[in-house]
């Protein structure tokens, strides 16, 4: 059995470095087309909020690796050769969009309907009535929900190793691998999971509380 | 002062005006016309279409048949009119609806700011002259849950002032209010009326319908049943429905 120093942690926190990247990539990318959905999910337009009730239908009806599986062949299949990389990130957006989209959504039907009123009373167009005035409280009714869906994809990233991405998971499997100790690899990737969404958890947990005391 | 004389055109004229909720009909052929500087109270049981015309007025609510025109407006779907229509009118509601994320000071800047473009500094002296008048200025840094209800109706009250509005209109300001709130609101109303404002009340405060009203309009099952001045209103209510409503609130008041 060979011992783990540090060359083994050393490629360990670059498969850490990996999953936070995919995370950050498929948080601001789901962020910004979940705002997307979560608008035209809540737009007048009965065509929007149809198409858009079927796609997040259809990311949350089946398996984040079934996803990723058909966006890294569907992209070879469509001619393009892309990276892994570029594949899972794209996987993780659309992903991401669908979970966060549904979510903001909620939250921008929990604004009262009162403060659509008072803007469009006040002549406030659609733009200013969204971004100041119904987004600041949509968002916050959601930040307990957003944060918990942003631990789930911490964890979701394991499922990149799939496809051949060496991100956290893969790189313990790799290291326990080449040094015959699964648990002490195990137990060092489960720590560092843990160690980024622990407080996370507990963030979420404190925003709910206060939401909770607010609304009382 | 000029009186509201018949040559003019009216701020405000609902011509024939119908709306359906679905296969509900909520307003028939309802007629009215509000000359500028003019006060008028809307009463009615409820249920009975009082939100609905002055929502109409401001296009909160579609309406499927007659013309509605405000300040030679003809209020249509386009874009266009309905921002036109609503730069001359403010609305206050039942609620108050301010913006909980923002200072009553920041409430009274967003539309100044986002619709007229105005600075922020002109916006927030606007602001400051308004809040003065309706007497909460030194509340400007606060956010809306800090006030009282009747606070926050003020509140609310400045906020539509801060677009200089030619018409105002009320829905039930005080009905939301504990009873000792109430009269803060109703001061505050009547001095916009003294200082000529075009108004729109709906409210069952009868006191203050004699007081400033120049016409009380009386809503049943969707139509305007009777318009009167509030002495005769009150004294000579011609329509059976209108003494049995009169009968139902002076027994509560
Ligand atoms: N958004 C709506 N959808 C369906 N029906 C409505 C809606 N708003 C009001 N109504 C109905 O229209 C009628 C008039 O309502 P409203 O104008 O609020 O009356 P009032 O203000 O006089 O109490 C009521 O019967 C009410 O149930
Ligand atoms: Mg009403």
């Amino acid at each position: 059995m060979a011992s783990i120093g540090f060359n083994e942690l050393y490629f360990l926190l670059q498969g850490l470095k990996w999953t936070v990247a995919l995370t950050i990539i498929g948080f601001i990318g789901g962020g910004i087309f979940g705002l997307l959905v979560a608008l035209a999910r809540t737009a007048e337009s009965k065509a929007l909020q149809r198409v858009t009730t079927g796609y997040i239908a259809i990311f949350q009806g089946t398996p984040l690796l079934m996803q990723l599986f058909v966006v890294y062949y569907g992209v070879a299949l469509v001619g393009l050769n892309v990276d892994a990389w570029i594949a899972v990130a794209i996987a993780f957006t659309l992903h991401a969009s669908a979970y966060l989209g549904e979510i903001w959504r909620g939250g921008i039907q929990a604004v009262p309907k009162g403060q659509t009123e008072a803007a469009k009373a006040l002549g406030l167009h659609y733009t200013s009535r969204i971004k100041d005035v119904i987004l600041p409280q949509a968002l916050k009714i959601s930040l307990p929900a957003t944060i918990g869906f942003l631990v789930q994809l911490i964890k979701g990233t394991s499922l990149a190793a799939i496809v051949g991405f060496v991100e956290l998971s893969r790189a313990g499997q790799i290291v326990s691998n080449q040094t015959f100790r699964p648990l002490t690899v195990f137990a060092i990737v489960g720590v560092m999971y843990f160690l980024i969404c622990w407080p996370l958890s507990l963030w979420g947990a404190r925003a709910e509380r206060r939401l909770q005391t607010a609304a009382r | 002062m000029p009186q509201t004389n018949a040559s003019q055109t009216p701020l405000i004229a609902m011509e024939g005006v119908g709306k359906w909720y679905g296969a509900y009909h909520a307003l028939k052929n309802v007629n009215i016309q509000v000359a500028k500087g003019e006060k008028i109270v809307l009463c009615g049981p409820s249920g009975s279409g009082k939100s609905t015309l002055i929502r109409c007025i401001n296009h909160l609510e579609e309406i499927q048949e007659g013309k509605i025109t405000v300040e030679g407006t003809v209020l249509t779907d386009s874009t266009g009119a309905v921002d036109a229509v609503r730069r001359e009118v403010g609305m206050v509601f039942q609620s108050f609806n301010l913006f909980p994320h923002m200072t009553i000071l920041e409430n009274c800047t967003l539309a100044p700011m986002r619709v007229k473009k105005v600075s922020k500094a002109e916006a927030e002296a606007t602001a400051r002259k308004y809040l003065e008048r309706v007497r909460i200025v030194d509340q400007a840094d606060k956010y809306p849950a800090q006030l009282s209800g009747g606070q926050q109706q003020r509140a609310a009250i400045a906020r539509a002032l801060c677009m200089e509005p030619k018409a105002m209109l009320f829905d039930e300001p005080t009905s939301a209010l504990d009873p000792e709130m109430v009269k803060e609101v109703l001061d505050t109303m009547i001095g916009l009326a003294r200082d000529g404002m075009t108004m729109i009340c709906v409210t069952h405060e009868m006191g203050f319908a004699r007081q400033v009203a120049d016409r009380v309009v009386f809503m049943a099952a969707g139509e305007i049943i009777e318009e009167a001045p509030p002495e005769e209103f009150f004294s000579n209510p011609k329509h059976q429905r209108t003494r049995a409503f009169l009968g139902e609130i002076l027994a509560h008041h």
